[in-house]
């Protein structure tokens, strides 16, 4: 489980509480008005904030106070996921050699097996620049299944896509979250999102993320926080 | 596939990303505050009382203060056409134009004056015409040619400043003007004075504080009684009388002079030396008549040619010269090139770690220490332990570092600010090291301004004539001295040609340098 334990964060008047659990290998989506603390609750988890009390916990292992990198936690953000000058062998090799050495052999297979993965084959020598968005975020993608997490954390990293594409990405991210058997924590202001991809949501609304819910059970009949939302 | 099971990397470099640059930033700052300092006690400790001065301290400290007000009012008092000329016209070569206004700020000052003195010294240009015409003839030495001197370097920058003011005017403003039908007067009073009064106090303040260090100006065409700037004096004291108590002394006075300058400049916020996208064209209305364009073009040419002609000169002058170019002048291009190159790498090094808002304050003091008061103060500091004369090179590249830093701090510190903020969690997240950020990440994505650093540093210090002045010995001169002692034993065409050889060189370590950093570099 990855278990938010009585966690609070504040930053100047604004804070945010969390009392939550979530299993392994789930699909998860974090909704809520903008400014609710959607991305403050996945950069808590990530590591980028730190909480004012409360822990955070991954299999029982407290890893309130560890590094971005030593926790169980490979994030997408919403830009700048990938490096424009390397190309993307550089850029998803950083995820297996952090040190920016060269790769071994198995690692450069595992490389190359991780852009067919997401239908880059071919494409290790292009840089991001030369690559559509989709692509870009398909990249982005294969180096989350390198780093092979086992909480994959999206922070709206395809909120600049079209629908379609959008759509895409979620079956992808879908399938390799699937392969890796990882829980997926999805934050989108969209709850057409929600319902396609996650399995549960966590509201995030008046200061407090809440519980996950079952995504058709809440749907279904949305809490008050939920409506005013979404505006219905 | 199977999915491959990578195992969490072993260390929490997420830390040492942060740690590690801390610390060596520390390094760096302690090391510009020690060479700053350090100097800077060693001056006050040394300074004699003040009976040590005399009369003439007294007259070089008026002679400081009046030439840099002139120079500082002219130069802004001509920007203002200029700068309105280029603002409202388009033409062919305008932005050829305008990136000439960014020349004079890497080019040699023993260039330009030896380019000055061929335009309008005794067998100048200016002179051969005044002859003809039976008018009197004008001398370049003294006064008028320390401010000539000062608006040939300061013109440019006030234009630029003012230029900026001008473009940064919404386009808006002036279709709204055009459509009121505002006439010139009231659209001068509405929109351009406005802008003259927020932004000339502050390219006045700026030019009036560079103009205080005056040095090599002075040198070479001041000098004597009437027209000696205290940076001279020091030299002066140091060269001729030996008077060390004296020379700490007056680089008080100098220390004193330039940081409530540099204060005042600094609260009047005109900063910024050279700005960003100064060739856009915006699309005026008003002035198309006849007389306001060839006001505008009378100012556009003969601005223009007051830059050009001294640099044009020293290139046809140079040209005969170079071939009597003697071994004693390619050894002193040897230690430029070498003094630029130790200076360039130093600059780097500080100023990559210090790139920070910090950083930048720190790197500030650099600028309000003149060279003459740096030298003056690693003088006293080296003198109980080594003969400073056999240091003259290492301390000029250390002090020509120490001057440049800020410039650089300035290129570098927005855009390692932007990487930071784009790309430090990533780097975060995947535990990338210390090293492997500054290799993969930050060095690749500053290229641009690092190269644009580098090259001006390189510039500044492979024409610099200051330090050097203080320490040098007959073995050890730099290119600059070299011209300037040409120029001394009346070996003009000599001069000429070590001349260009230092503009080609100058301007050559800056394009390397630069382009160096815009070749392949992809954003």
């Amino acid at each position: 489980m990855l278990t938010l334990e009585g966690l609070v964060f504040r930053a100047g008047a604004y804070a945010l509480s969390a009392d939550l659990a979530l299993a392994p290998g789930r699909r998860v989506a974090v909704i809520g008005p903008s400014g609710a603390g959607k991305s403050t609750l996945l950069d808590l988890i990530a590591g980028f904030r730190r909480p004012e009390r409360g822990r955070i916990l991954w299999l029982g292992q407290d890893i309130t106070g560890a590094p971005p990198d030593r926790r169980p936690v490979a994030m997408l953000f919403q830009e700048n996921n990938l490096f424009p000058h390397l190309d993307l062998r550089r850029n998803l090799g950083l995820a297996l050699r952090p040190d920016g050495g060269r790769l071994r052999r198995g690692e450069d297979i595992a490389v190359e097996e991780a852009l067919a993965r997401v239908g880059l084959d071919g494409m290790a020598e292009r840089r991001p620049g030369a690559l559509s968005g989709g692509q870009q975020s398909r990249a982005a993608l294969a180096r989350v299944l390198l780093q092979a997490r086992p909480i994959i954390a999206l922070d709206e990293p395809f909120a600049a896509l079209g629908p379609a594409l959008k759509a895409e990405m979620l079956d992808l991210v879908r399938d390799v979250a699937g392969e890796l058997g990882a829980l997926v924590l999805l934050v989108s202001h969209d709850p057409q999102d929600a319902r396609r991809f996650a399995e549960e949501v966590v509201l995030v609304a008046e200061g407090a993320a809440q519980a996950p819910v079952a995504t058709e059970t809440l749907f279904a009949d949305p809490p008050e926080a939920l409506r005013a939302y979404l505006g219905g | 596939m199977a999915p491959r099971i990578v195992a969490l990397t072993a260390a929490g470099q997420g830390v040492a990303l942060i740690v590690a640059p801390r610390v060596v930033a520390l390094i760096a700052a302690l090391a510009v505050a020690g060479l700053t300092l350090g100097p800077v006690g060693a001056v006050l400790l040394r300074a004699g009382g003040w009976g040590a001065l005399g009369p003439g301290d007294g007259q070089a400290l008026r002679f400081t203060l009046v030439q840099a007000l002139l120079s500082a009012g002219v130069s802004v008092a001509l920007a203002m056409p200029v700068a309105r000329g280029l603002a409202r016209r388009r033409f062919p070569g305008r932005g050829a134009l305008v990136a000439l206004m960014g020349a004079p700020f890497i080019l040699p000052v023993i260039v330009a004056v030896l380019g000055l003195i061929a335009v309008f010294g005794q067998n100048g240009l200016v002179n051969g015409a005044l002859r003809a015409l039976g008018l009197p003839e004008m001398t370049i030495y003294g006064i008028h040619g320390v401010v000539l001197a000062h608006v040939f370097f300061n013109l440019p920058l006030a234009v630029r400043l003012l230029l900026q003011g001008w473009l940064a005017i919404p386009a808006e403003r002036f279709r709204l003007a055009a459509s009121l039908g505002l006439t010139r007067g009231a659209l001068f009073r509405v929109l351009e004075l406005p802008m003259l009064l927020r932004i000339a106090p502050g390219a006045f303040a700026v030019i009036f504080v560079i103009c205080l260090s005056s040095f090599a100006v002075a040198l070479t065409l001041g000098g004597g009684p009437k027209a000696t700037t205290v940076e001279l004096a020091i030299y002066q004291a140091v060269r001729f009388d030996f008077d060390l108590g004296r020379a700490a002394l007056l680089s008080v006075i100098q220390l004193a002079l330039a940081l409530s300058a540099g204060l005042v400049a600094l609260k009047l916020g005109a900063g910024s030396g050279f700005g960003a996208g100064l060739d856009r064209g915006v699309t005026r209305w008003d002035g198309q008549g006849v007389w306001a364009r060839s006001a505008d073009a009378l100012w556009i040419v003969l601005a223009a040619l007051f830059l050009l002609a001294p640099l044009l000169m020293v290139g046809l002058r140079g040209l005969t010269g170079l071939v009597l170019l003697g071994p004693g002048t390619w050894i002193a291009a040897g230690h430029s090139v070498s003094v630029a190159l130790v200076s360039t790498a130093l600059c780097i090094l500080w100023a990559l770690p210090l790139a920070t808002r910090r950083g930048e304050l720190l790197g500030l003091a650099g600028i309000a220490l003149s060279p003459l008061v740096l030298g003056t103060g690693l003088f006293l500091i080296v003198r109980p332990f080594a003969n400073p004369f056999a240091l003259a090179l290492p301390v000029t590249a250390l002090v020509n570092a120490l001057v440049s830093l800020p410039f650089a701090l300035r290129i570098l510190r927005p855009e390692a600010e932007a990487v930071r903020a784009d790309y430090r969690r990533l780097a975060q997240a995947l535990g990338l090291t210390p090293l492997a950020w500054l290799r993969l990440v930050l060095l690749p994505r500053l290229r641009r301004p690092l190269g644009f650093a580098a090259g001006l540093t390189a510039a500044l210090s492979m024409g610099d004539l200051g330090v050097i002045a203080l320490f040098a010995d007959p073995d050890r001169a730099t290119l600059p001295l070299q011209v300037y002692r040409l120029m001394g034993s009346y070996q003009m065409a000599a001069a000429a040609g070590a001349a260009l050889l230092l503009l080609i060189l100058s301007f050559g370590a800056f394009w390397m340098f630069d382009r160096g950093g815009r070749v392949n570099a992809d954003t």
